[in-house]
This record gives structure tokens, C-alpha cells and sequence, in this order.
């Protein structure tokens, strides 16, 4: 009886869902990001990029017809196991693009059922390779973990002129293995050697000993490329253990949260990022004053009014989107997909388009320090790969 | 070699005071009611997040401390009533179900509340600070937390001997039939122990999460489980078991964390093997090896099975 | 626990017709389905969902519900079974890309599908005969425990890094053949003929079948015996050590099946998300459906599914009613509802939705229904 119940309940929602799509020009952009898990705190600042980009560009013309932009959102939970449903609940939606995701194992996980669908996905932060390899549905508008990794190992190596690294990544998370791949393979090119590469199980909030082991082995520089919720651990406790020897980053670690722990403490940080404050203080400006006029956005973003990296990049996403739908002349997905490739769009974070095999182009990474005294990002440098 | 291997013993042991709070309130339970109270570790972890709101609202520290005690205290008093009471005759299965249902609960409640995100551990002034033994820095609290723990059981278990609640614990736990016909009241011997055991995993998520600085809804779950690992460990229904099992696995723990460097160090090895991997593994390991050499733990008692 | 299941029967009666003839119903509605509506309809991914969760929990029931064995061991047997299916059916010229820091791994070649299914259910059974030799021997709470801790051990060993070559260390594995596959398909790659939901329900229907055909047999009975009362089951002459086993060695197969089922489903595989977490999931399921129902167990996989992926999702979304803000409706409330739900299952419908009964007990004539409670003894 009850499975019969739940046919005609899905018919009945189905009906209701096409009924009111038709009602007036609407096109729907899917935002599949963490808004809780791990990676929870830098999913809902990307999502802020996405939600005040919108209230900048609430439509769009499609094919001579206005459309009212629709945003749809779906919480992929920081997990492998949870993103299938929160993409298929996209799917269901009948988006015509997605943006998305802050993390790239969640992204890796969604993506067949986007391709299934025939939806076109923007990747906003995944930097992992995977992402985008042997398809032609997922684009990013980000740099790549070799790239990063050769980045900061370049930093590391040549401007803070370490020879010894430790690195440590979260177990099972794409991310954090990936990037520190990367960076042995850049860093042991470059002539240093990694002392030793360890994981902490998911969950761990012991770090001590990680650190200790960094300590004991000589370490001058303990990378350690995880989500914000272990890297802020690791900011106190490398604060309680005294270390000497600084904590280096990927584009996680940009986020006020990290800031905050590391307020007040003796740690020196250095993490890459795709956008520093400043880059443009229109979109800065606005997007503070939106977040400040909206006391849930403020919460969202983290409790301060701090321009993270991933807004500018969410905020330039939405806008690629927006251009592929003009391009394409139509909100099918299809149609999208093949617009996406011609895309080229100048965002805040620098110019953007796509490349085989949907990568953008991307030559630089901001390099930043973290004022412990004031709580602030100091920007230190750019840095390209030679 | 003794410079390698004594922060990760420092380390060891002040997680092993904190596993040890959490395990006595798990042997405590299962001690009376042989259950495995699977929502203890979230109990744990709502004390630690109670911590952080309260704190944001401004209340001094000497409330907000004896507060969330006490509201941590309470919390394990209403879990007893509204989910374990009704199910006292009920088969034992059904009962750890909802335990574990409200274990699920809480995390969901603590989920919607947070949003999801890691939240901040107000810092404590004296026990956040660093000091420096034999050369290795650490936290106060890695110090505090051995010599706190063992006052705290030497007071529970002088109340477990010399009290009258505590000798009604005792017969409670040896006969549940023959207590009540002897005219003890149960529930309150129930009651009063999930009230010290949440009492306890109170003092022990301040004491963590003043190490660690971030609550999440997940937080409770692997200290948790730890923790009950080393009630099973200790022979579970021993208070002084569980502590005992509890700095054991806290120190190996740490220690093999830490044992791919010792080892290089001792010029044992040249190339890690990547046994970190296996620091939660471990403790399990460790577990089903005591079950199967010594099915009642260290301390336990040999129970005979009843037809 | 009841006569339908007690007696073998030699012939089929009223009720055993009706049974049947709604299992047919069932599957002709779920072909019948895919054929009509949109493939991206959220109904599916609940079916399917459903289906794989529904053997797990099965599979589940016939070692607590049947067996009386208490074990909490089901995501590491789904672990072994999803990532054997994953890593036998990875397509070779994919193997490049998907064990990238590992150059393409150490297993070149690819199994067919179905051999890689069974494969998944005999690598979970051959793990939980290892396991039991020692476990096994446990009594209840201590078991649980141990079979916890097992599938944590389960975890740990396939992150690890210097098995990386054959399990992909911390990263997914994906690309190989999900439900998807199964759809035929034109020249042109348009779909014609939808069964990516059938074949889920078969891969089940087949597998519950199979269960049920073992607690049916003198196995079966001989486990209800050692759950009843162990001590009696041997005097009878029952070989304990065996029996248990036989059980949990059994009961693994199918876990490690409904882990193959389940990869195919989510379309990637990471150690990382089989936690306990997973298996109190199945367990809140199997109590939900009635401890020892096979019947119970399917069907509250479906709800349950159901309600966590799909009809309480506007619980998440801020809502308007005539322009009235209904309060606490945001992100996480679903699963505070669904949660309280659970809890109000366990302490007042401790039965849950079946008890012991199944499905063909529900059409036998009044006085034939079997009037005693069901329930797990202790």
C-alpha cells in the first residue's frame, strides 16, 4: 500500500514541480556546496559569491527573452556518500548548469550523475585534476593541484628557503592526498626532501603528535593542505607546542576562520589563494555592504565581513554561467555544455577560459601571510610556477 | 631516544585522562543496566558545545564551568528518563537501539544548531597555557588532566564503597532482581548514575576540547568509542579498570602516531610505513585481541551465564 | 517466530498466491515506471537507493532478527563488497586516470559484471569467516563491539597508502559500470529501453530470496533455535560454532553484495563513508521494519530512504505560507524531525511497522493468524 502511496505522491510532485516552471521565464542554476561537514564553513562562502552575484544580476537574456535566475541549492554534506543524492536532487530540479563544489571528492562523486543528465558543472575550488579528466561536462575556473603544489613548493624552496618538509593530510580526503602529491613531487624536483608524508584519520583532533613528529624530524616547514576544520586544530595546538618552523597552506586555509584561530598566536602561516582583497575594490565594497546589510549572510560568511577567496570565485562562476546561457541562446543544458568551451569572461580573479580538458587557464597563485597581531591576510607575493 | 619518545607520551597521557572520564560514565551504565550507552560520547560532545554558547553569551567562567556541569549532568538524568526507563523490561537489544537512536539525536540537534560548522572552544585561562617539560612543550592541561582524573576517581570510588547510594550501586550492579526486592529504588540508583557519568564526561569534554579548541556534532563519536573500548578493555563494570584502560590506549595510541619517527630515530628504519593510518585501527585491534585472550578485560569480574 | 515460516508447506495456499502476485506487481510497477517518467525524477535514486538498502538490511536481519547474533559489522562487509566490485570493474583504459598517483595500479584487467557482484559477496564472506574464527565466540554486547571495531580496522587497511596500488588509497575509485549501464541504447546513445531501476530490484529481489530460502531451510530453524535459547539449541544437538557461522558468514555474502550494489549506485566508491554511522543507519531500518521480517526490513528501507533523501528535504528549505515565515525550517531541521521519529519508533512501536510477521501473513484468514507476540528474546 505504501509504495503505492509513494508513486502517487512522486507523480503528484512532478506534476506540481513542471506546472511551475512553466508559470513564467525562469532558469534555474544548481549551487552544489557543503553547508555542513568539514569543508561546511568554506562551502557557504563560495555559496555567499554565488547568492550576492545573483542579487547583482537577478536575470539574464536568453535567446531574446528575459529570464529570472533561480538559484538551487543542495547541501552535498562534505561527503562522497551524501553527494549523489544532493546531485541527483539537482538533476531532478532540472537545472541547466551547476556550480560547484568547494571540495573535490564531493565534486568527483556528483559528476557522473551530472553527466547522465547532460547538466554542464562549473567547478568553483576543486582543484584536484580528477575533476575534470575524461569528461567534457565539468569545467573549472581554478588553478590545479600540480600546479599549486609546484607553486608552494617554489615558495617554500626558493623565497622561504627551506630544505625539509613534512607534510600531513586528512586519510580519504581527494584534496588533501592529492596536494601533497603534488608538492613532494615539486619539492624533491626542486632539490628538498620531505622528511616524511603522513595522514590523520577523518575525525582526529589530536594533533600533537603529528606536530611532535614534524618536530623531531627536523621539519622546516610543516605543509599540511587540509579543510578549515583541522587546519585552525593544527594552528593552536602548533602554538601550544611552541613550533618554530611555519605552517604553509593550500586555498583551504584562506578563510576568516583560520584567521581567527591564528590570532594572537606565534605561528607563522603562508597559504596560496586565487583572489586577494583588494584585487577589486568594487566587487570588495559590494560585496561587503550586502553581506553587512544581512545579518544570516554575516553569520554564513563566518561572523565578519572578510572577502574570502572562494566569494570572489563563486561570484565569478555565476557570472560565466550567465554567459554560457547567453552564448547558448537557450536554457538547454546541452546547449550550454557546447556554449561553455567559448566562454571567456574577465572576473575579478582574473580572466577566465576554459581549456582541454575544462580547465581555465591560470598562471599565478596569490601568496599570503597571516597577520597574527591585526587578524588579517597580508598579501606577500604572486607567484607563478618559474 | 627518551627526548623522541616523551611528547607522544605527554600526549598519551593527557588524552588517556580524557578518554578515562568519558569511559567511567560507559562502565558506570553498563556496570547497572548492561548497556552500552552509545549516546554517552554525545553527551560529551553537547557538554562541549554548550561550553561555546554559553561562554559566547558573555558568562563569566566560574558560572559557565559549574553551568554546563550541571546542565551536562541534567542532560544524562532526561536521556535516562524519556529514552531507557520505559524500555527497563524490554529486550536489551531494544534499549541499546535507542540508545544509538539517541545518540543520531543529538548529533542531529547539535547539526541544526551549529549549522554544521566547527565551532570555537572558548579559551580557559591557567590550563590553556604552554609549558615546557624536559624539553617538550604542551599545554597545562596535559598536566592537569592525569592528576584531576585520578582525584575524581579516587572520589567516586571512595563514594562507590563508603556511601549507601554507593553500596546501593553495587548491589544493583551484582543482582538488578534481588535489589529491588530488597527494597532499593531502582530508578533513582539509575538515575543518580547516569548523572555522575555525565558529570564526569562533563569535566572530561572540558578538559578535551580545551586541548583540541573545536566542537562538532562528530566530535563525540571516536572519543567515544575509544573510551568504551577501554571500559571493555579494563573489564567493564571497574571504575579503576576503565582508567587504567583508558591512559593504555590513550599512550599506544599517541605512540603509534609517533612510531614511524621513533623508530627512524633509533636508526630502526630509514623509509616510514605510514602507521599513523592506523592509529583509530589500532585501538580496535587491541580490543578484539583482549576479548579474545580475556573475554571480561583486564579487571572484570567472571560472570556466569544464567539459563 | 511464526507458522508460515516454521512449517514447511507443500502446497501453496491463498496467501502465498496473493504474495506472489504482489512481489510480480511490484517489479512490473518499477519497470513500468522508468518507462514513463523522466530518468532524473528524484523517485529513483529512492528506489534504487531503497533496493540496495533493503537487502543490506535484510542480510542484517538474518543475522540479529534470525540469528540472534548481535553484529554491527554491515558497512565493513559493504566496504570489502563495494570496493571489490569497484576494483575488479574499473575499465582498463580508465585505470590511468582513476589510480593516478598510483600509475594506473597494479590490476590490469576487468572481470564481467555479474562475476564481479558474486566476487564482491565471496571476498565479504571469506573476510567474515576470518573474523569469526575468533569473534565469534563472543557473547552479544561484546560481539557488537567487536564487529565495530572490526569494520573500523576494515577502513583504516583500505586507506591505507602502501595498498594504494590495489585500493586507491584515500581517493575514489570510479568510472566503472553503474545501474546507468544497464539501459539499452540506440546507435545514437539515446536510451530505448530504461532498466537501470530493474535491475537493482533483481540483483535484490534475488538475494532476499535466497535469505529467505535459508531461514526457511533446517538452517534457518536452527537458527531461530540458537537465538531462542542457545543453551537449549545445543542440547538438541545443534553445532553452535557452525551454525553461527554458517550465519554471519552468510549474512556477510549479501552484505558484501548490497556493498557492490551500492557502489553502482553512488557511482564512486571512498573508504571514508562506510563508517558505524552507516550501520546504526541499517539497524534503525531493520528495528523500524520489525526485528526478524523480511517483509518489515524492505519495506521500512523504502521509507526510510524515502523520508532522508527525498519527502522531508522541504523541512530544509525556508518556506512561506500566505506570507507567514514558518519558523525553524532551514538546513539540518530533516534530520532533527527524522530523528525524533526514529527515537518515537523505538520506544512506542517497538514492534515496528511488521513485527515478526511478513508479507504473506497479512492475507491468511483471521483465525490463522498467529496470536502471539513476536519479539526478540534477549
Amino acid at each position: 500500500m505504501k509504495k503505492i502511496l509513494a508513486v502517487v505522491l512522486a507523480l503528484a510532485l512532478v506534476v506540481s514541480f513542471s506546472a511551475a516552471a512553466m508559470a513564467e521565464n525562469i532558469v534555474k542554476i544548481g549551487v552544489f556546496e557543503p553547508a555542513s561537514g568539514d569543508s561546511g564553513a568554506g562551502g557557504k562562502q563560495e555559496t555567499l559569491g554565488i547568492q550576492y552575484a545573483n542579487s547583482v544580476q537577478p536575470t539574464v537574456d536568453i535567446g531574446g527573452q528575459t529570464y529570472t535566475v533561480q538559484l538551487v541549492t543542495a547541501d552535498n554534506g562534505s561527503s562522497a556518500d551524501k553527494a549523489p543524492s544532493a546531485a541527483q536532487q539537482l538533476v531532478s530540479e532540472g537545472v541547466s548548469v551547476v556550480l560547484g563544489s568547494y571540495g573535490s571528492g564531493v565534486s568527483m562523486a556528483g559528476s557522473p550523475y551530472f553527466a547522465d543528465a547532460g547538466i554542464p558543472a562549473i567547478g568553483i575550488s576543486c582543484t584536484n585534476p580528477g575533476v575534470t579528466a575524461d569528461n567534457t561536462h565539468y569545467f573549472r575556473i581554478c588553478f590545479l593541484d600540480p600546479f599549486q603544489g609546484t607553486v608552494l613548493a617554489n615558495y617554500a624552496y626558493k623565497t622561504l628557503g627551506v630544505t625539509k618538509a613534512y607534510c600531513l593530510a586528512e586519510l580519504g580526503n581527494e584534496y588533501d592526498v592529492g596536494l601533497c602529491h603534488y608538492f613532494v613531487e615539486a619539492f624533491e624536483a626542486l632539490g628538498g626532501t620531505v622528511v616524511s608524508s603522513d595522514t590523520f584519520p577523518t575525525g582526529n583532533s589530536d594533533f600533537t603528535s603529528y606536530i611532535n613528529t614534524a618536530t623531531a624530524l627536523g621539519a622546516e616547514v610543516l605543509f599540511a593542505p587540509c579543510s578549515i576544520a583541522y587546519s585552525t586544530q593544527i594552528i593552536s595546538q602548533a602554538n601550544a607546542l611552541n613550533v618554530t618552523f611555519p605552517l604553509l597552506g593550500g586555498d583551504t586555509w584562506d578563510s576568516n576562520k583560520v584567521i581567527e584561530a591564528a590570532k594572537g598566536t606565534n605561528v607563522k602561516i603562508y597559504i596560496d589563494t586565487f583572489y586577494q582583497e583588494g584585487g577589486n575594490p568594487e566587487f570588495d565594497t559590494g560585496f561587503k555592504a550586502w553581506l553587512n546589510a544581512n545579518p544570516d549572510m554575516l553569520t554564513n560568511n563566518g561572523g565578519n565581513d572578510m572577502v574570502a577567496a572562494v566569494s570572489a570565485m563563486g561570484y565569478d562562476a555565476y557570472f560565466v554561467a550567465l554567459e554560457a546561457l547567453k552564448a547558448a541562446g537557450t536554457t538547454d543544458s546541452k546547449a550550454v555544455n557546447t556554449a561553455l568551451w567559448n566562454v571567456d569572461y574577465q572576473g575579478v580573479s582574473g580572466e577566465i577560459k576554459f581549456a582541454v580538458p575544462g580547465d581555465a587557464v591560470r598562471s599565478v597563485a596569490y601568496i599570503k601571510t597571516a597577520n597574527t597581531t591585526t587578524g588579517a591576510w597580508d598579501f606577500v607575493t604572486v607567484q607563478s610556477v618559474d | 631516544m627518551f627526548s623522541t619518545v616523551l611528547p607522544y607520551l605527554l600526549s598519551g597521557v593527557s588524552v588517556g585522562g580524557q578518554y578515562a572520564l568519558i569511559a567511567i560514565g560507559y562502565t558506570m551504565v553498563y556496570g547497572i543496566l548492561r548497556l552500552i550507552n552509545f549516546a554517552h560520547g554525545d553527551v560529551f560532545m553537547v557538554a562541549g558545545i554548550l561550553m561555546v554558547y554559553i561562554s559566547a553569551s558573555g558568562v563569566p567562567l566560574y558560572i559557565s564551568i559549574p553551568l554546563v556541569l550541571a546542565l551536562t549532568a541534567a542532560i544524562g538524568f532526561a536521556i535516562e528518563r524519556v529514552a531507557y526507563k520505559p524500555l527497563r523490561s524490554a529486550p536489551r537489544m531494544s534499549i541499546m537501539i535507542s540508545a544509538i537512536g539517541v545518540s543520531y539525536t543529538l548529533q542531529n540537534l547539535v547539526l541544526y544548531i551549529t549549522g554544521g560548522l566547527n565551532q570555537f572552544y572558548p579559551s580557559i585561562p591557567f590550563i590553556s597555557d604552554t609549558v615546557t617539560i624536559g624539553g617538550a612543550s604542551t599545554r597545562m592541561v596535559t598536566i592537569v588532566t592525569p592528576i584531576l582524573t585520578l582525584v575524581l576517581v579516587v572520589a567516586l570510588v571512595m563514594l562507590i564503597n563508603h556511601t549507601k547510594i554507593g553500596m546501593a550501586m553495587r548491589a544493583v550492579s551484582k543482582d538488578f532482581e534481588t535489589s529491588r526486592l530488597m527494597g532499593i529504588k531502582i530508578n533513582s540508583v539509575i538515575s543518580v548514575t547516569f548523572v555522575i557519568g555525565s558529570f564526569l564526561a562533563g569535566v572530561g569534554s572540558i578538559l578535551y576540547f580545551t586541548n583540541y579548541s573545536t566542537v562538532i556534532q562528530t566530535s563525540g563519536s571516536m572519543p567515544g568509542l575509544k573510551a568504551f573500548v577501554a571500559a571493555v578493555f579494563g573489564g567493564i563494570g571497574s571504575v579503576p579498570g576503565a582508567v587504567v584502560g583508558a591512559f593504555i590506549i590513550g599512550i599506544c595510541e599517541n605512540l603509534l602516531k609517533g612510531l614511524d619517527t621513533i623508530l627512524i630515530k633509533a636508526g630502526i628504519i630509514t623509509k616510514t610505513f605510514g602507521f599513523t593510518t592506523f592509529s583509530d585501527a589500532f585501538t580496535f585491534a587491541l580490543l578484539i585481541i583482549i576479548l579474545i585472550v580475556k573475554p571480561t578485560g583486564l579487571f572484570g569480574e567472571k560472570q556466569i551465564d544464567k539459563v | 517466530m511464526n507458522s508460515a515460516i516454521l512449517k514447511p508447506r507443500k502446497r501453496i495456499d491463498r496467501s502465498t498466491m496473493i504474495t506472489i502476485g504482489i512481489i510480480i506487481a511490484i517489479y512490473m510497477l518499477a519497470f513500468g515506471l522508468e518507462q514513463v517518467i523522466p530518468a532524473s525524477s528524484m523517485i529513483f535514486t529512492v528506489l534504487k537507493k531503497g533496493a540496495t538498502y533493503a537487502l543490506v538490511a535484510v542480510s542484517m536481519n538474518l543475522l540479529n532478527g534470525f540469528t540472534g547474533l548481535f553484529s554491527l559489522g554491515q558497512a565493513g562487509f559493504m566496504l570489502i563488497g563495494a570496493y571489490t566490485y569497484a576494483i575488479f570493474t574499473v575499465p582498463v583504459a580508465n585505470r590511468l586516470s582513476v589510480y593516478r598517483y598510483y600509475d594506473g595500479g597494479v590490476i590490469q584487467f576487468t572481470l564481467p559484471l555479474l562475476l564481479a557482484i558474486v566476487l564482491a559477496g565471496v571476498v565479504a564472506a571469506f573476510f567474515a569467516f576470518l573474523i569469526g574464527l575468533p569473534v565469534l565466540r563472543l557473547k552479544s554486547d561484546y560481539l557488537a563491539i567487536a564487529t565495530l571495531g572490526f569494520a573500523e580496522i576494515i577502513r583504516a587497511i583500505f586507506q591505507w597508502d602502501k595498498l594504494g596500488v590495489v585500493t586507491n588509497g584515500s581517493n575514489l575509485l570510479r568510472e566503472f559500470p553503474n545501474f546507468n549501464s544497464f539501459n539499452v541504447k540506440d546507435a545514437n546513445g539515446n536510451v530505448t529501453l530504461y532498466l537501470s531501476t530493474l535491475i537493482p530490484f533483481l540483483i535484490a529481489g534475488v538475494c532476499i530470496l535466497l535469505i529467505v530460502m535459508i531461514i526457511n531451510s533446517s538452517y534457518g530453524r536452527a537458527f531461530k533455535a540458537i537465538r531462542d535459547d542457545e543453551v537449549a539449541a545445543e542440547a538438541m544437538g545443534i553445532n553452535l560454532a557452525r551454525h553461527k557461522m554458517i550465519a554471519f558468514c552468510a549474512s556477510s555474502f549479501f552484505a558484501g553484495i548490497g556493498g557492490a550494489m551500492l557502489a553502482m549506485y553512488q557511482n564512486s566508491v571512498q573508504a571514508k563513508s562506510f563508517t558505524t554511522a552507516m550501520t546504526y543507519e541499517i539497524l534503525l531500518i531493520v528495528v523500524i521494519g520489525g526485528i526478524g521480517s523480511v517483509t518489515g526490513s524492505c519495506l521500512s528501507s523504502f521509507l526510510f530512504v524515502a523520508c532522508s533523501e527525498w519527502w522531508l528535504r522541504f523541512l530544509d528549505q525556508q518556506q512561506t505560507i500566505n506570507g507567514w515565515q514558518v519558523p525553524l525550517l532551514r538546513s539540518g531541521f530533516r534530520l532533527v524531525v527524522f530523528s525524533l521519529i526514529i527515537m518515537a519508533v523505538v520506544l512506542f512501536f517497538r514492534q515496528g511497522i511488521m513485527g515478526s510477521r511478513e508479507l504473506s501473513d497479512l492475507f491468511k484468514n483471521r483465525w490463522n493468524k498467529p496470536s502471539r507476540k513476536g519479539g526478540v528474546k534477549p
